[in-house]
């Protein structure tokens, strides 16, 4: 499904004057995920930045119907509201937007469940590797060596590799997205939300001020993770692993750009010792090659 | 033709989801709850039911399966117990602060530890502060009678708040009893069609729960509190309708059994309430004229029916089964408030964890304490703690010394 | 009310009725947070001779304050026209611009000489 931007809806998802800081990727994402799904979408949002950013009543900033919920429920809620719209035959799409804590940590038993059940929503895990809302504190999804106001020497454990673990679930759609490329992940949401049952995207959203860059640098920052392969773009159809562009180019470390040009920019990994970088190209490596592997499995490398 | 049946408490609870149309039931099993979960799902499996049933992983994922059902326009029912209650607790906030109906059964238990899976109170009185509606029931048919009334209440225009249909753990949920159940032509007639202050949908991009200034939140719960002050006569309505429609009276939100000569009034709430009628007959016997005020509702607080009630008795003896420990029985204090402390006041928690309390245990106490009034005229004591026989004076002290 | 049974089977739209209620609702619209304009300490200022009209800045602005004006470039390309009264001033739209068609300037700079030639007119 390509994506031709300048076709793509005009109507604001995404409405001026909300109240998310400069340069957010949670706004960025929002964005198209409205421009993807349209006004089909019914959005259930957990605690997070993005319970803040629609700002303050009367208004809010979104333009879609949002449901917003305790930190720990979103996929249930979800569950709830998706089987009441289809028991009343209205022709709606359910989305979750929640953050890395919300989906990894606080919220991962309810979204288990609600894979494990496959009911029918998408369910988008926006990840900005730790839990901005309270003050950038660590979650299952910072990476290693990342500053947090709770990892001050940089985090130890790795990323917990949520698209995976969905994946065990079986259900029919995981993939990986990030801000940096909007039409992948407008056609991964179209994608998704032609299939029926559970849906998951990971929507790597690099954050300026929890990860301590420009705000200007968002978009350089997503794109970066990805052409260094520290973020990697692919999709799981009914279990078949694909590898999505750039990433399909990838494959060969050779041809990724060094790390050090994406850990550079960002202030919290500014105290990363030689050691810890190489710790960091190890988690990298292990990422691809459970790619690599899977791949080879399936028979398409 | 209405018909008789004998069953268990959380039976007829099930079976009112049932005759009330519920379309979205989200429970997880906890004890003594789970028959009301496993009922419904035989009802939808045989096809009695025209239900989904969300098979959730927790209690907290229950409620929330259930409001989002219920904010998707459908009428939506969860049953839990205990520590199932406690976990979703902070749901019960969000969905009341949300103003969608949604109806909870909560069957009676003590919060561990230790282990325990008997009657108490405890449980449901921690919903007091969220804005639910809170009702108790006397015994099965009430159980079934205020579970559908419920909806009705809950989802009237001037109310828009959850509710919840307390009945006791085993003493209620696992007793057999005669039920009898209506038809459904006569509870499509009772009970309208859902209606709800705003529906989660395709359309109009509306979000619910955004931040709002300090002043709007603090409007939003005036509005809630205005509409537990509406739903006391909201509550009379429908009770005098059920009346109508299927021959049993809920107008009053206080049962009052022999109040009006009586110079002591046993008060309390729940299935243990039969039991102090009897105390009450057999304590008549004896010459003292004791009369039983039971709370058929918690929230809104029958405020105006407990005061004309009790205020002028000589003395108000609360049957409390649970404790805000460190302080007296929740029923207590609430009676306290409400009666400004006038009669006698003396608070008995007793029979918590399940402890057994047979009408002679009542009687027993209540002797007590009105020989206690007796003697020393006025006195306020607000934990006469009754274990196993005896009198136990604990904290807060009391005006008068017992022994 | 008799309502029969289809009116109460599966399907039917609750009725919906605010009931007079103070409810915690919020309606989609601009300014939810005021007029963030003035959050901005850097100012977009898109020099259209430049511009190519590719969309990126617009696809990529979290904050949707730019709009795409067809057929208005000097070259008949389309445009992105910048509303400054939300614009941050995060600069994304610089930095994705391929051909460096967004400058990042001063904000307050950018008033003293706007108030300066503003002055020089009067
Ligand atoms: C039960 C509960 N615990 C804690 C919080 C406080 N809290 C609100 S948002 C948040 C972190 C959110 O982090 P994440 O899910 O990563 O989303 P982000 O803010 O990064 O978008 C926390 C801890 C809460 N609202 N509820
Ligand atoms: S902290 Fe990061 S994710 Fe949160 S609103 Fe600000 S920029 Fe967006
Ligand atoms: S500076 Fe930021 S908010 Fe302003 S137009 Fe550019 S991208 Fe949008
Ligand atoms: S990104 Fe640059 S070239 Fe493309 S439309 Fe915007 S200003 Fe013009």
């Amino acid at each position: 499904m390509a994506v031709n931007i300048k076709k793509l809806p005009k109507k604001p998802y995404v409405i001026p004057g909300h109240a998310a800081c400069p340069g957010c990727p949670e706004s960025m994402g929002f964005k198209y995920l409205g421009m993807a799904l349209g006004d089909k979408a019914v959005v259930v949002i957990p605690a997070g930045c993005s319970s803040v950013i629609q700002g303050l009543w009367p208004r809010q900033g979104f333009g879609l119907p949002i449901l917003n919920i305790v930190f720990a429920a979103a996929a249930s809620t979800a569950s709830g509201l998706a089987r009441a719209l289809k028991r009343r035959g209205v022709d709606a799409q359910v989305v979750v937007w929640a953050g890395d804590g919300g989906t990894a940590d606080i919220g991962f038993q309810a979204l288990s469940a609600a894979a494990e059940r496959g009911e029918d929503i998408i369910y988008i895990c926006v990840d900005n590797e730790a839990y901005m809302n309270t003050g950038i504190q660590r979650s299952g999804l910072t990476p290693y060596g990342a500053w947090t106001t709770t990892t001050h020497t940089g985090k130890k454990q790795f990323k917990k590799p949520m698209p995976q673990i969905v994946a065990a679930h079986r259900v029919p759609y995981v993939a990986t997205a990030s801000v940096g490329y909007p039409w992948d992940f407008i056609a991964k949401l179209k994608k998704a939300a032609s299939i029926r049952g559970f849906k998951y995207i990971h929507l790597h959203a690099p954050c300026p001020v929890g990860w301590r860059f420009d705000p200007s640098l968002t978009a350089k920052i997503a794109q970066l993770a990805v052409e260094t392969g520290a973020w990697i773009l692919y999709e799981y159809e009914n279990g078949k692993l694909r590898l999505n562009p750039p990433s399909n180019r990838l494959i060969d470390p050779k041809k990724r750009k060094p790390i050090e040009e994406y850990l550079k920019l960002q202030g919290r990994f500014r105290h990363l010792k030689p050691e810890d970088i190489e710790m960091i190209k190890k988690e990298i490596e292990t990422n691809w090659e459970d790619i690599i592997r899977a791949l080879k499995i399936q028979g398409d490398l | 033709m209405p018909k008789l049946l004998a069953m268990r408490g959380n039976e007829a609870v099930a079976y009112a989801a049932k005759y009330a149309r519920v379309e979205v039931v989200a429970a997880y099993p906890i004890t003594p709850q789970t028959i009301i979960v496993e009922k419904i799902d035989e009802l939808i499996s045989k096809g009695e039911m025209d239900a989904e049933m969300i098979h959730v992983e927790s209690e907290h994922s229950a409620l929330a399966a259930t409001y989002g059902a219920a904010a998707g326009g459908v009428r939506a029912f969860t049953a839990t117990s205990s520590h199932g209650l406690m976990y979703m607790y902070e749901v019960l906030w969000w969905t009341a602060g949300s103003r969608i109906p949604v109806v909870m059964a909560v069957v009676t238990r003590a919060m561990g530890p230790p282990w325990n899976i008997h009657v108490s109170h405890e449980d449901i009185l921690a919903t007091r502060d969220t804005g639910w509606l809170v009702s108790m029931a006397e015994n099965n048919q009430e159980a079934f009678d205020l579970t559908l009334q419920m909806f009705r209440i809950t989802e009237d225009p001037r109310v828009y708040l959850p509710g919840i249909v307390g009945l006791d753990g085993f003493i209620l949920s696992h007793t057999v009893e005669p039920v009898e159940l209506p038809d459904q032509e006569t509870v499509d007639e009772f009970l309208p069609p859902r209606r709800q202050p705003y529906v989660m949908e395709p359309g109009e991009p509306k979000a619910m729960g955004n931040l709002v200034p300090d002043e709007y939140f603090e409007e939003l719960r005036m509005d809630m509190q205005q509409s537990m002050e509406n739903a006391v006569k909201v509550i009379r309505e429908v009770g005098r309708e059920y009346a109508k429609y299927f021959g049993r009276d809920y107008s009053e939100l206080v049962e009052c059994y022999k109040c009006s000569d009586a110079d002591y009034i046993v008060a309390g709430t729940g299935s243990w309430m039969g039991d102090a009628k009897i105390a009450a007959d057999k304590l008549r016997e004896k010459g003292y004229r004791v009369g039983v005020m039971r709370l058929r509702w918690i929230r809104p607080f029958p405020w105006s029916d407990v005061r004309e009630a009790a205020m002028s008795k000589k003395a108000v003896i609360v049957m409390d089964r649970s404790l805000s420990t460190g302080h007296a029985g929740p029923l207590f204090l609430e009676l306290s408030s409400a009666l400004e402390a006038k009669p006698s006041m003396i608070g008995v928690p007793a029979g918590i964890g399940g402890v057994d309390i047979s009408y002679e245990d009542i009687e027993r106490f209540t002797e007590k304490a009105i020989q206690l009034v007796e003697e020393h005229g006025r006195v306020y004591i607000p934990a006469m703690w009754y274990h196993l026989g005896k009198i136990f004076p604990t904290y807060p002290s009391s005006n008068v010394k017992l022994d | 009310m008799a309502v029969s049974e289809s009116e109460q089977r599966r399907g039917v739209v609750a009725v919906i009725e605010p009931g007079g209620h103070k409810l915690p609702l919020s309606m989609a619209g601009p300014g939810a947070m005021g007029k963030t304009g003035y959050w901005r300490t850097q100012r977009p200022v898109v020099n259209y001779e430049r511009c190519t009209g590719c969309y990126l800045c617009w696809l990529y602005c979290p904050d949707n304050v730019i709009e795409m004006v067809p057929g208005k470039g000097p070259r008949g390309q389309d445009i992105p026209v910048i509303d400054y009264d939300y614009c941050k001033g995060c600069g994304v739209c610089a930095a994705v611009c391929p051909v460096k068609a967004i400058d990042m300037v001063d904000e307050s700079k950018f008033l003293a000489k706007e108030k300066e030639e503003g002055d020089g007119n009067a």
